[in-house]
């Protein structure tokens, strides 16, 4: 009995640990990233480091607010790209196509999430950005093509998620809506995606997570300019793409700055999750 | 045509896969009266039911032959109006199905999908559905509360309120009070009494006791086939068939 006892109480000691371990790791990154970041902040000062546009370390000017703003619009002409497709899509698989066509198209669909970045910024060098400056003008490389690509990398994401909630609203409710007269469309459109609301929104937060910290790709495609963009056309440089692009070669003051924007990306998440589980929130409480 | 039925099926044969679910069903429904269908689980009570209203189309495998014959229209010919067909035949489930909204949008849904859009119109028709399903007095402070905050029998008083806000002509009930408590089958049992004056009532049920109760006529469905129907008095009392009178005496099943 005694030893049992150890026993269980051992395994519950583990995994707590085991539990905690995940959240101290996420504890120890911010930490890092803080007391690396949060001094040049203080040092600079708040006011020019987030709200100039003047990023140029040679001559010793941090300014990232052309990058928050790139960031941003990035991820939302990601999201404009990637939620309604994703989502029409986990419907479509879901509603109105065979069981034997959803088990072909979800898997190939799920696939493109394994496709690496590096790859999706190939593509779009060679395919979108010649596309969009041969017909819309600009440089080709731009937030427009970023968006493009970003769209479709976050696309299995949000679908996968999407058509899990989907699937798993009782087919009850789906008999019940088709037996007071509703057509297929105003099952889904009246019933179907309100039951299935909080699975889709936390498919577009993943959708989202990966849009704003996705970097490889977004080097490859969105020209870099450090800028704040005046229109779709033009080559931006994002949070994360700057502190890749500049980490190799920077020292001193300049690799804090990097950190810093760091600092910067890591609330920006925040503030972007914390917005969403807001909205989501709401959602439950109408019901 | 009889003018007094309102649905008649001709030799309808239901396959579902490979299973044959209904033989060779031939039936007269009455209008304005209560037709409840008897027979043990399997029988094909539920598939009879759900293919009055084509629900079964959503069933893999569905395959019938025969003639359904609602107001004198063929619905299961290839070109019938499905949705138009369901809002005629509205249909309870043996569990309540309340949609994730308010108990009032649960009941406007129908006639919002008919294009009712007035305000007032809703309403009316709201609580006029509520009251002819008992439902009214307990709900009528909280229409905008979540229909799944109700109580298992209240729920299906909804479900029956929303049939009745779309106004069909026939209701199909599919084991209506399985779930219920005999508080509750009793309010449900009062709404059918009242309501047969206006609709067509079909109520498949596996306690024969309610079917003695509350039907004028009744079936007895055994392994796909329509064994017997008549007034319900004489099923209960004197039926032709003997394996109608085991099952009603409680010999099996």
């Amino acid at each position: 009995m005694v030893v049992r006892w150890i026993a269980e109480r051992a395994v519950k000691w583990v995994l707590i640990a085991l539990a905690f371990s995940a959240l101290a790791s996420l504890l120890l990154i911010a930490v890092f990233i803080f007391k690396e970041g949060v001094p040049f902040i203080v040092r600079v000062g708040l006011k020019d480091f987030l709200l100039s546009s003047e990023w140029d370390p040679q001559a010793g000017r941090f300014g990232v607010f052309a990058m928050i703003v790139a960031s941003l619009c990035v991820t939302f002409g990601a999201m404009i790209v990637g939620a309604p497709l994703g989502v029409a899509g986990a419907i479509f698989l879901n509603e109105f196509v065979s069981r034997r066509i959803t088990r072909i198209v979800k898997p190939a669909i799920e696939l493109l999430a394994g496709i690496p970045s590096v790859v999706y910024g190939f593509i779009g060098v060679v395919a979108v950005a010649p596309l969009i400056r041969e017909h819309l003008g600009g440089p080709g490389l731009s937030l427009l093509c970023a968006s493009l690509i970003l769209g479709v990398m976050v696309l299995p994401t949000i679908m996968s998620v999407a058509a899990d909630a989907i699937s798993s609203v009782p087919n009850s409710y789906r008999e019940g809506a088709l037996a007071l007269g509703a057509t297929r469309w105003q099952s889904v459109r009246m019933v179907i995606l309100k039951a299935a609301r909080s699975g889709i929104v936390a498919g577009v937060i993943l959708g989202l997570g990966r849009a704003v910290g996705e970097t490889m790709a977004v080097i490859m495609v969105a020209g870099n300019t450090v800028q704040v963009p005046g229109s779709v056309l033009d080559p931006v440089r994002t949070l994360t793409t700057n502190i890749a692009l500049e980490m190799g070669h920077a020292t001193g003051l300049h690799r804090q700055a990097l950190f810093a924007t760091g600092v910067v990306l890591f609330v920006v998440i925040m503030i972007l999750n914390a917005l969403t589980m807001a909205a989501m929130k709401r959602g439950h409480a109408g019901k | 045509m009889n003018a007094d039925v309102k649905i008649e099926v001709r030799n309808l044969d239901v396959f579902i896969g490979n299973t044959r679910a209904l033989r060779g069903v031939t039936i007269d429904v009455p209008a304005r009266s209560i037709l409840g269908i008897i027979g043990p689980a399997g029988s094909g009570k539920t598939v009879f039911l759900r293919t009055l209203n084509r629900l079964n189309d959503l069933t893999r495998g569905f395959r019938a032959t025969g003639r359904v014959l609602l107001d004198g229209a063929d619905i299961l010919a290839p070109g019938a109006d499905v949705v138009g067909i369901r809002k005629r035949v509205g249909m309870l489930f043996a569990l309540p199905v309340p949609l994730p909204m308010s108990i009032f949008d649960n009941v406007a849904f129908g006639p919002r999908l008919a294009g009712t859009r007035s305000r007032r119109t809703l309403r009316q028709i709201v609580e006029s559905s509520l009251k002819a399903a008992f439902l009214w007095e307990e709900v009528k402070d909280r229409l905008n509360t979540s229909s799944l905050r109700l109580s298992g029998g209240q729920q299906q008083r909804l479900c029956l309120a929303r049939v009745l806000a779309m106004e069909p002509e026939v209701i199909l009930l599919d084991e209506p009070c399985s779930g219920l408590d005999p508080v509750s089958t009793a309010r449900i049992e009062e709404a059918l009494a009242e309501l047969k004056a206006r609709y067509t009532i079909i109520l498949v049920t596996n306690n024969t006791k309610q079917a003695a109760r509350v039907a004028c006529n009744t079936a007895f469905f055994l392994m796909g086939e329509l064994v017997e129907v008549g007034p319900t008095s004489k099923i209960f009392i004197s039926p032709s068939d003997p394996r109608t009178n085991d099952y009603v005496i409680g010999k099996f099943g």
